[in-house]
């Protein structure tokens, strides 16, 4: 089963560059997500057995992310349907500096995407910590060539920063695999195989220094490709240039899949005894990470951009609850769930705005509650649920963290609280000012014709109802999986 | 023994030669070699056990790395009718005093971290950690985008060497995963610089700057 969750994306992206007709490969799109959702709903009722000598396992962390990645897959090959046909045609019109250009062909677009959808299922199974470092570094490659889907001048330099900052990111995560092989080598014995289980069983043997070392260069490597303040740079480019579609990706799974190599890390150093050690290091970043998105989030003029910095904030609360032992961990990780549904949504709906009215600048987007209700309504009920207003599952999940952090009672933690605290204030500001400001009021100039569609706005509408449904009631088995994974990150909960 | 400080002294000088180079073409073709020189590594490093692994790894190492790379980085360039002067942002005399500083440090930075006995020279993990400074100087300092392409693969040679000098125990699989993504690495940093020539009728990254807050 794991075997096929892997190759049937695999093979289905090969075909893609293969397939003659737009139809055809825009079925193969749907039906390889169709597919892919329903494998992992299917692990969900039967664990699958470990493949490859137990280098591909679906343990609970696993899971949780796989089913992330499944989900947004779905709603973002839906939305492409629909979207692919409007984007068909040969010449467009830059809506900021009015060229023209061209797209990348769709059969590239589509054969990408189905090989990065193998690639971040294949993050999740990998135990093995070289395969994962393989499986990371595919996904930064298979997406290169969707951001830069609209051929032009300003995605090519979006393109060139995420290729090249993320690969040297990653490149230093490599040396991290090998400084942990070298701290599971003894003395006179072979050395552990880098699969976390043997890790995690033999953490107390491990080199301490080597350990150390490796833990400070995967937060350098993974934490550039998951967005973590100082390390976040490429991110607001490459979210603001890429598609709509692959905005939500990159997003709402590409960064996870980073943040899930993180917490393999995690789990080696909190077996190894060394929790402390790392904790100062996620709190350090994930506060950083929210400093910068605060900073950048305030008059901010562009709402894509905006969403992008609302990212690496959120990449800074997960950091931060991860940072505060097992309970925060939880916290951590429902975020997760809920910052992806969320996040994935509002990229969606951005990419509605921008086809109608033809601008990414938020001073120029007004009225939008007249001009298109559904997209409008639906854009304030991401505002409501992104910024973690109740009843919507980030709230929960921002309490979790910050309960986490007054409960640690300790000095720092109540610090921590505080700032955490301060911090999200100053966002939620941030935020409504641009988000109200685009939903009321009059359309300054002529906005471009046509209706909402229906590819447009059911793929939100139900990213929408799974974030207020995980705040309204967590469903048992995700509460259990979520259990288990903060387990493994530090005492019981 | 021998033959492996004769392949990190062949590295160190490489790098060198790469940081005070003021050409694209030889930079290219030095690249290359150091790329053919490392290849010889894995089987050099452990020459009493002999195996078909670390001969399939520096047969694939040299193809990639002295062979497909150059050739692919020459076309790149040769479409992209590059001029020929590497345009740094930072002196090729400054560069050169800076790579010596960095070689101090690595030797420095390696007598702190307790090594594994099983280890081939004591000059590997110095090495490696001065070729992946190197890499990340070269990255920072010069403007043309197929410039940043090579202070990748040397930082990413330097990894390598670590990994096969010091950490040799990551299976086949893993290994061949490793140079495949490489691989791709280059192929799409190509590509993409192709396009950045169409678009800009230039490859300078410094000019890649309207997306900024």
């Amino acid at each position: 089963m794991i075997l096929a969750l892997l190759i049937v994306p695999a093979l289905a992206g090969l075909a893609a560059f293969a397939l003659p007709g737009a139809a055809l490969r825009r079925g193969l799109l749907l039906v390889t997500a169709l597919a892919h959702a329903a494998l992992t709903a299917a692990c969900w009722k039967w664990t699958p057995a470990p493949a490859l000598g137990g280098w591909l396992k679906l343990d609970a962390a696993g899971l949780l992310f796989l089913s992330i990645i499944s989900v947004l897959f779905l709603a973002a090959a839906f939305y492409a349907m629909g979207y692919l046909v409007q984007e068909a045609n040969k010449h467009t019109t830059d809506i900021e500096e009015g060229f023209l250009f061209d797209n990348a062909p769709e059969t590239v677009f589509i054969g990408c995407l189905l090989l990065f959808l193998a690639a971040m299922s294949l993050v999740t199974v990998s135990q093995h910590f070289g395969l994962l470092w393989v499986a990371i570094e595919a996904t930064t490659l298979t997406s290169a060539p969707l951001i830069y889907f609209h051929k032009h001048h300003r995605s090519l330099e979006a393109t060139w920063k995420y290729l090249l900052i993320c690969s040297v990111g990653i490149a230093l995560a490599l040396l991290a695999n090998f400084f942990l092989g070298i701290a599971a080598t003894q003395p006179g014995v072979d050395a552990y195989p880098l699969v976390l289980s043997e890790l995690v069983a033999h953490a107390r043997d491990l080199q301490v220094p080597w350990l150390k070392a490796a833990c400070l260069l995967f937060f350098v490597g993974y934490g550039t490709k998951m967005g973590l303040a100082p390390l976040h740079t490429w991110l607001p480019d490459a979210h603001s240039e890429a598609p709509s579609v692959v905005s939500a990706l990159l997003s709402g799974a590409v960064l996870n899949c980073a943040f899930l190599g993180l917490l393999r890390a995690q789990q080696v150093c909190v077996a190894a005894g060394l929790g402390n050690f790392g904790r100062d290091v996620w709190i350090a970043l994930g506060l950083t990470s929210l400093v910068i998105g605060a900073v950048f989030i305030l008059g901010q003029t562009d709402y894509k951009r905006l969403l992008a910095y609302s990212s690496v904030e959120n990449m800074g609360i997960m950091a931060v609850g991860v940072g505060l032992g097992s309970a925060g961990a939880f916290g951590a990780l429902f975020h997760a769930v809920n910052h992806s549904l969320a996040k994935a949504m509002l990229f969606l709906l951005s990419g509605n705005i921008l086809a109608r009215y033809r601008t990414k600048t938020i001073a120029q987007v007004k009225g939008l509650l007249g001009a298109a209700p559904a997209t409008g309504l639906l854009w304030v009920a991401g505002f409501l649920a992104i910024t973690g207003t109740p009843p919507f599952g980030t709230f929960t999940s921002k309490l979790l963290i910050l309960k986490a952090a007054f409960d640690t009672g300790q000095p720092w933690g109540m610090w921590v609280g505080v700032v955490f605290l301060g911090l999200l204030a100053v966002i939620f500001i941030g935020m409504t000012t641009a988000f109200l400001g685009m939903a009321q009021g009059e359309p300054e100039k002529p906005i471009g014709p046509g209706r909402d569609r229906v590819w447009q706005i059911a793929p939100p509408v139900v990213l929408g109802l799974l974030v207020l449904w995980l705040g309204l009631a967590v469903p048992e088995s995700l509460d259990n999986v979520l259990r288990e994974i903060a387990r493994t990150l530090g005492g019981a909960t | 023994m021998q033959g492996t400080n004769i392949i990190l002294v062949l590295v160190v000088l490489t790098n060198l030669k790469l940081l005070g180079s003021s050409r694209v073409g030889s930079s290219i073709r030095v690249v290359a070699a150091q790329g053919v020189v490392l290849g010889l590594l894995p089987i050099l490093a452990h020459a009493h056990e002999i195996s078909w692994r670390y001969a399939g790894l520096a047969v694939g190492t040299v193809a990639l790395k002295g062979i497909v790379f150059p050739w692919f980085l020459f076309r790149a360039v040769r479409e992209a009718e590059v001029a020929r002067e590497i345009e740094p942002f930072v002196g090729y005399v400054a560069s050169l005093l800076a790579g010596v500083s960095i070689l101090a440090v690595s030797f420095w930075m390696c007598t702190r971290l307790p090594m594994p006995e099983a280890i081939a020279s004591a000059w590997l993990a110095p090495v490696a950690i001065f070729s992946i400074f190197a890499g990340l100087f070269l990255i920072v300092s010069r403007k043309r985008a197929v410039s940043q392409v090579l202070g990748f693969l040397v930082l990413e040679n330097g990894v390598y060497t670590f990994g096969v000098g010091v950490a040799p125990q990551a299976s086949l699989l893993v290994e061949a995963g490793v140079l495949l993504d490489v691989f791709v690495a280059v192929f799409v940093m190509g590509i993409t610089i192709f396009h950045i020539n169409r678009e800009f009728d230039h490859i300078d990254t410094d000019r890649l700057s309207s997306l900024k807050d």
